[in-house]
């Protein structure tokens, strides 16, 4: 979309992704230095100023992990340059520990980090609502609710931060940074910087009470220019029935719900997009307005929490009120809003029937539950598959109830069948080594099972290296597999240390993890995941020694060999020497190995090459006991 | 039909967001006020994907289409087709449907049953307005690859009444995304078939 930065575009309607908005939205305010970790649903916003950086005077880089991303960023901001972090909910907790300090020692050019969260979990291992480390940090928080909103916003928020001299977080759902809209552009800037640290000014936390206080107050001038911010809004009658309090992206289902409802002139959506500090006297006068509020916002009850504890303060000068949302169980606590959701709210509050209930009787009489489930599982030709299966066949071999330690990217799969079931625990990235330092200092209490720890290229540089030094030092039995895949897959490909080249597109010397654990005394070996059969020899063989020990299952991520000239082979099922119902094996190759392109032909009984989803990475061959699944070479 | 909207439905890799920002394109070049929102998650791992677009001349709606509110739907997979008209279809949605499944891996094992295309047809048939049951996907083989499967079903879309893009609308619009002139030229193809089997259709 790099129409988005030529000028013939600038004021004209382009359709643009909300995150691609948000790009813009920092080019059109001048930022020069943009940094972040990937992760859905924020990853297109470095991506596209990546792609903008062949054109435009600016740089972007992605880094190790996210609070790396943010101090770089900040490095420009304290030499006077405007910069931008962007990461998803996750990031935020790595960068914690940064932002509550930058947020006492101030910043200098303008410093906004952008969370991108992820309501319901879409792509996440979990629905943690960012918002609260504004509250945590004592920052502002911006939230759009419209692609064309984040342009603008994301822009204004690069002046705010100047003019309190702190970082601002700026706060998208997956929704908006997915939505795509026509919105217009303004001009660029030309991007001049002149980056110069003052030594005069040095930026740290103390004296931390004083450090506190000027942050304190820096929040209360956010919060006077909050007040008469055009993000801000009201649309109703003078006296609504119903004042409905929202932010972000859930605006549009509580005001589409209203329109589908006919009830413009009973309620009133009050539409905040500046949700911390409170525009205070903004909000005071709606309360004024109406006893019955409504609170609608994704995640946690950020906006109601925070309304009520003001409300409570005003006591008599707004008068009792009756407020639902979260709390009172008239919005749901979890999962992400819908217009469903909220013609449910609405509907049941104003005793409207809005449902089209003959056509959905007449359709779930047809359908019933007939449909089954589509299983989240591995591409096809993918490495993990491979790598599973070998820990699998290794595990068993040793049989002492040994399990799987994993964290976060495309190999959490192994927690479901398309991984055999192996993953036994995942939370954050880098914590199933973590775990497993544990787990290898149990033997003296008489702890007997082997645990594999699993770990992928991209997050061991991200957060593995200090639980594998830690291993190391505390000589904990740990058996390491990194699944190298030469990519971050989850997210869409981006180069990391490993690749070697930067997300500029320069050359770099990729760090080894081979050379890297070497160097930290740590036993390494190389197995090939689509060996099987040799990768759960090597495994197995691995688990019965002791201190840290790494093996490197290294093999490109499929999707990356398909774009490299594809994979070796055209697979073809031998109907003779398939057995079918009748071989004793029990289908173990479709229903064990469930591979999308090897399927199961129900009216011949026999397995079957789905020649559309089939990638030709030939390993099913090795698991038929009939020999009946055959490799031919392509042309 | 203000606004109309439209839904694509299918699973991850069969072009569904790349079809839906092209219709979004050549709508925004007509002068139209677009939103679409994208759901795809962990698409790329086989998981379900759809897209809503909402095309409006009065104003940009919401990301997210109101229950039963579907004027058309264009399904890349046909189990993916039948589960979304509970959902977001009703008495008059005009349906597309590609009429070959992807197993999904709890079928593929045997822990599930991938429903009778047939009954899919026939459900689908009878829950909406008007379905059009195509065999795209053996036609996007023969043009070279299954990925030319959405330019077909684009194309068939084109061709209802009440859309308001045209053919050389979208046209104009893979030109800035295909420069290969052999893989232009194919996409091309692509959009008349669908035209054609929609033109076509016997029911």
């Amino acid at each position: 979309m790099m129409e988005m930065i030529r000028e013939e575009w600038e004021g004209k309607e382009i359709l643009l992704q909300g995150n691609e908005a948000i790009a813009r939205g920092a080019l059109e305010a001048g930022a020069i230095f943009y940094a972040g970790y990937p992760g859905n649903p924020s990853s297109e916003i470095i991506e596209t100023l990546a792609e903008a950086s062949r054109e435009l005077p600016i740089y972007v880089e992605w880094s190790t992990n996210e609070k790396v991303a943010l101090e770089a960023a900040a490095a420009a901001s304290f030499a006077g340059c405007r910069a931008m972090a962007s990461m998803k909910q996750n990031g935020v907790n790595v960068v914690s520990d940064f932002l509550t300090n930058l947020a006492l020692s101030g910043t200098k050019g303008g410093l906004v980090l952008v969370t991108c969260d992820d309501p319901g979990g879409i792509s996440s291992t979990n629905e943690e609502d960012a918002r609260l480390f504004a509250h945590l940090a004592g920052i502002p928080l911006l939230e759009p609710a419209t692609p064309q909103e984040a342009l603008h916003m994301t822009r204004w928020a690069f002046e705010l931060s100047e003019k309190i001299q702190n970082i601002v977080l700026l706060r998208s759902v997956s929704r908006l940074s997915h939505t795509r809209s026509n919105l217009r552009m303004d001009k660029l800037p030309d991007f001049k910087a002149a980056p110069y640290f003052d030594p005069k000014v040095p930026f740290h936390a103390f004296p931390v009470v004083e450090k506190d206080l000027a942050r304190r107050e820096k929040l209360k001038i956010a919060g006077a220019l909050f007040e008469n911010s055009p993000f801000n809004f009201y649309n109703g009658p003078v006296s609504p029935e119903l004042l409905i309090i929202c932010s972000g992206c859930a605006w549009n289902y509580a005001d589409e719900a209203v329109e589908i409802l006919g009830l413009q002139n009973r309620t009133g959506i009050l539409k905040l997009g500046t949700t911390w500090p409170l525009p205070n006297e903004l909000v005071k006068k709606h309360l004024k307005t109406c006893d019955r509020v409504l609170f609608v916002e994704e995640i946690e009850p950020f906006l109601e929490n925070n309304v009520k504890a003001f409300a409570a303060d005003l006591g008599k000068a707004i008068g009792l009120k009756e407020f639902m949302g979260k709390a009172s169980g008239h919005v749901p606590l979890c999962g992400e809003l819908s217009p469903d959701i909220l013609l449910g709210v609405l509907g049941k509050l104003f005793d409207k029937q809005w449902q089209n209930t003959a056509f959905i009787e007449k359709t779930a009489a047809i359908v019933g539950d007939r449909l089954p489930p589509r299983e989240f599982g591995f591409c096809p030709g993918c490495p993990h598959r491979g790598s599973y299966y070998a820990i699998k066949t290794a595990l068993a071999w040793d049989n002492r109830n040994g399990f799987v330690s994993g964290d976060i990217g495309c190999y959490s799969l192994g927690l479901f069948p398309t991984g055999f079931n192996q993953v036994k625990s995942v939370h954050a990235m880098g914590s199933g080594l973590g775990i497993s330092c544990g787990y290898g200092k149990l033997e003296k209490f008489g702890f007997d099972q082997p645990v594999i720890t699993v770990i992928g290229d991209s997050t061991l540089f991200h957060a593995g290296l200090p639980g594998l030094i830690n291993a190391r030092f505390n000589n904990a039995d740990i058996l390491l597999l990194i699944l190298d895949n030469s990519a971050t897959a989850m997210t869409g490909f981006q180069p990391h240390p490993g690749t070697g080249t930067t997300l500029m597109g320069d050359k770099t010397d990729p760090v080894d993890p081979e050379a890297l654990c070497r160097a930290l005394g740590v036993s390494v070996e190389v197995a090939d995941p689509y060996d099987m059969k040799e990768a759960a020899r090597t495994i197995y063989r691995l688990m019965q020694q002791a201190g840290p020990r790494v093996l490197i299952m290294r093999r490109k991520c499929a999707l990356i060999q398909g774009r490299e000239g594809g994979l070796p082979y055209i697979m073809h099922i031998n109907r003779d020497l398939c057995l079918g119902e009748s071989c004793g094996c029990g289908r173990y190759c479709t229903r064990i190995f469930r591979c999308p392109g090897l399927i199961w032909d129900k009216t011949a009984g026999k397995a079957q090459i789905d020649e559309v989803i089939c990638v030709g990475c030939g390993i099913c061959a090795d698991i038929c006991p009939q020999g009946a699944i055959l490799r031919e070479e392509k042309a | 039909m203000d606004p109309m909207n439209l839904i694509i439905a299918g699973v991850g890799g069969q072009g569904n967001v790349l079809a839906s920002q092209i219709i979004g394109r050549a709508a925004v070049k007509k002068g139209f006020m677009i939103t679409i929102g994208e759901t795809f998650g962990l698409s790329q791992r086989g998981g379900a994907v759809m897209s809503h677009i909402r095309i409006s001349k009065e104003k940009k709606y919401g990301p997210l289409i109101p229950p039963n509110r579907a004027h058309f739907i264009i399904g890349l997979e046909p189990l993916e087709t039948l589960r979304i008209i509970e959902a977001f279809g009703n008495e008059k949605t005009i349906v597309i449907a590609n009429s070959r499944p992807i197993h999904p891996l709890n079928v593929i094992a045997g822990d599930a049953e991938y429903p009778d295309p047939h009954w899919i047809k026939d459900a689908l048939g009878s829950a909406c307005g008007r379905l059009f049951w195509l065999n795209a996907t053996d036609l996007a083989l023969d043009l070279g690859g299954p990925i030319m499967l959405n330019m077909i079903l684009l194309g068939a879309f084109c061709a209802l009444p009440g859309v308001p893009l045209e053919i050389p609308d979208v046209e104009e619009i893979l030109k800035t995304i295909f420069s290969e002139p052999d893989k232009l030229s194919a996409n091309f193809e692509a959009l008349k078939i669908g035209r054609d089997l929609i033109l076509d259709y016997k029911f």
